[in-house]
């Protein structure tokens, strides 16, 4: 993969979230590795960097709290390896002032 | 009995519209907005081609819309060039045929606030989480725990619609090259900043496209949009295309922000929101049942899009479908008949309309765009190689016009190019 520049943590902190933090509305599958390459391919296409490849080892790394729920995830590996892809509960996830 | 004539789920463009024209018809209508306001979980690039809107809303011109696009741009970026059309024409600006750019969170609150005004209800923060389904045919949500009963549920839950595999209509989720992901940014500027960078009038606003490196030479674009005091910088790919390259989006999105051509329009700005969303640009081939027994679809959730590559639709058509809907829902509780045969009237209807018009005229828009690889990698260049040797002034001999397009033509190849102007020229 090329030379990352840009820090998305950052941007995404500009949004206003409601995390909850009980409750993840996306999972991945037991089991999965960072290798794996559907996990690449979420490394590739989530817009908000949720995915992330570890620095070593082969957990694969991804929080759901900075979801921006475009749904991206949902239908690249939806029948792969996320064990579940749902809305977040009741006021929880992100509020768009702008969109 | 049921607790409402209908049930919408989904506070946007088509579900908001779709309960005012129930609510000014005197039926009873409960909306579901998962977000905690009207467009907290919506976005788009974004602009509204407002020619269904002032449809339904004659007062239309009193929603939050940003600027009224008075300048059309288009560029094809290769690495090291940029080659923009920048189109103005007045009938362009003329009531009927006019664009606006937008932003959903203002937009999408009007818009609900302009239904519940008409006497819809609304519900926010709660997703709904399943459908009753008796004998085949829906009759009501289920949210929060909650049984809500209705005649008629009308589906505007968006791109990600969970419900319409759940009611049958859909498969779970499209294919990969049918659906593109975007990611925005929202940059804060003065009025009068945009206003000069962009070349326009106060009020007035720019829609620009581009295509080729912006997207790392794959299927894909990226966006300005001038908006009232804000300026919507955005990256959009097809998924599978993302794939067969190395660079991420969010990365695209900043490669494409620190280009030459676009740091100058964002100078001094400040992000104030960050998106992302999912655009549905398979077009025809990839929308789902729009109707069944109580139950009809509308909207991003219908798959109602169009990415043409100069044009870029998708809320217009979610206007239009929503308030169709609406009508065939009236005319089926009016009849005491809402199963798939008496709701029949939306198919018929969106048949005869413009939305199903231009999505039967550009279905093969997207296999068009797929089959064309030199628009995002190729052609971009190949401009570059005519247009640099036309304004370069060195001292070395110059050379005849012909003489200079020619060979970048040649290394396309004329017959190739020929032959995808003629594709292009029908499915476009």
């Amino acid at each position: 993969m090329i030379d990352i520049t840009v820090n998305v943590d950052e941007k995404l902190s500009l949004n206003k979230f409601e995390v909850d933090e009980e409750n993840a509305h996306i999972k991945i599958k037991e089991g999965v590795k960072a290798s794996d390459p559907e996990f690449q391919k979420l490394v590739m296409c989530c817009p908000a960097a949720l995915y992330k490849m570890p620095a070593e080892g082969d957990e694969p790394i991804f929080d759901y709290a900075g979801c921006l729920e475009c749904g991206t995830c949902r239908m690249i590996c939806g029948e792969t390896i996320l064990e579940k892809w749902e809305y977040p509960q009741p006021t929880m996830g992100v509020q768009y002032r702008f969109g | 009995m049921s607790d409402f004539d209908a049930i919408v789920v989904g506070a946007g463009c088509a579900g908001s519209v779709a309960a005012y024209t129930l609510a000014s018809a005197g039926k009873s209508v409960l909306v579901v907005e998962r977000g905690q306001y009207a467009g907290a979980k919506n976005m788009t690039g974004g602009r509204i081609y407002t020619h269904s809107l002032a449809k339904v809303f004659p007062n239309y011109q009193e929603a939050p819309l940003q600027r009224k696009v008075t300048h059309e741009r288009i560029s094809l970026m290769s690495p090291d060039s940029n080659f923009t059309i920048d189109y103005a024409a007045r009938e362009l600006e003329e009531a009927g045929k006019e664009s606006y750019t937008v932003l959903r969170g203002p937009f999408d609150q009007w818009l609900a606030e302009q239904a519940e005004n008409a006497g819809a209800e609304f519900i926010y923060g709660i997703a709904v989480e399943d459908l009753i389904i008796e004998d085949g045919k829906v009759k009501g949500i289920l949210a929060f725990g909650d049984e809500i009963t209705s005649d008629v549920v009308i589906l505007a839950d968006g791109v990600n619609s969970l419900l319409t595999s759940k009611a049958g209509l859909s498969k779970k989720a499209p294919a990969i090259h049918q659906v593109a992901v975007g990611a925005k940014e929202t940059i804060e500027l003065p009025a009068d900043v945009v206003e000069s960078r962009f070349l326009c009038n106060p009020g007035e606003g720019a829609s620009w496209l581009f295509a080729g490196d912006c997207s790392n030479g794959i299927i894909g674009g990226a966006f300005v949009y001038a908006n009232q005091e804000s300026v919507s910088v955005g990256i959009v790919a097809t998924m599978s295309e993302v794939l067969k390259q190395d660079i991420p989006v969010y990365q695209m999105l900043e490669n494409f922000k620190n280009r030459p051509e676009i740091k100058p329009l964002i100078a001094g700005g400040k992000t104030v929101e960050y998106s992302g969303h999912v655009v549905p640009e398979g077009g025809i081939k990839m929308m789902p049942e729009i109707i069944g027994d109580g139950v009809v679809v509308a909207g991003d959730a219908a798959m109602l899009c169009m990415n043409l590559g100069y044009t870029v639709r998708g809320m217009d058509l979610a206007v239009e479908s929503g308030a169709i809907a609406a009508k065939a829902v009236i005319k089926a509780l009016d009849a005491g008949d809402t199963s798939k045969a008496g709701l029949a009237d939306y198919k018929t209807m969106l048949d005869s309309s413009f939305i199903m018009r231009d999505m039967k005229m550009y279905e093969d828009a997207p296999e068009f765009l797929e089959n064309c690889p030199g628009m995002f990698r190729g052609y971009p260049e190949m401009i570059r190689d005519i247009m640099t040797p036309l304004f370069k002034v060195d001292g070395e001999p110059r050379q005849h016009v012909m003489k200079l397009a020619l060979p970048p033509v040649k290394r396309q190849g004329l017959f190739k190019l020929a032959k995808v102007a003629m594709k292009g020229v029908k499915a476009l």
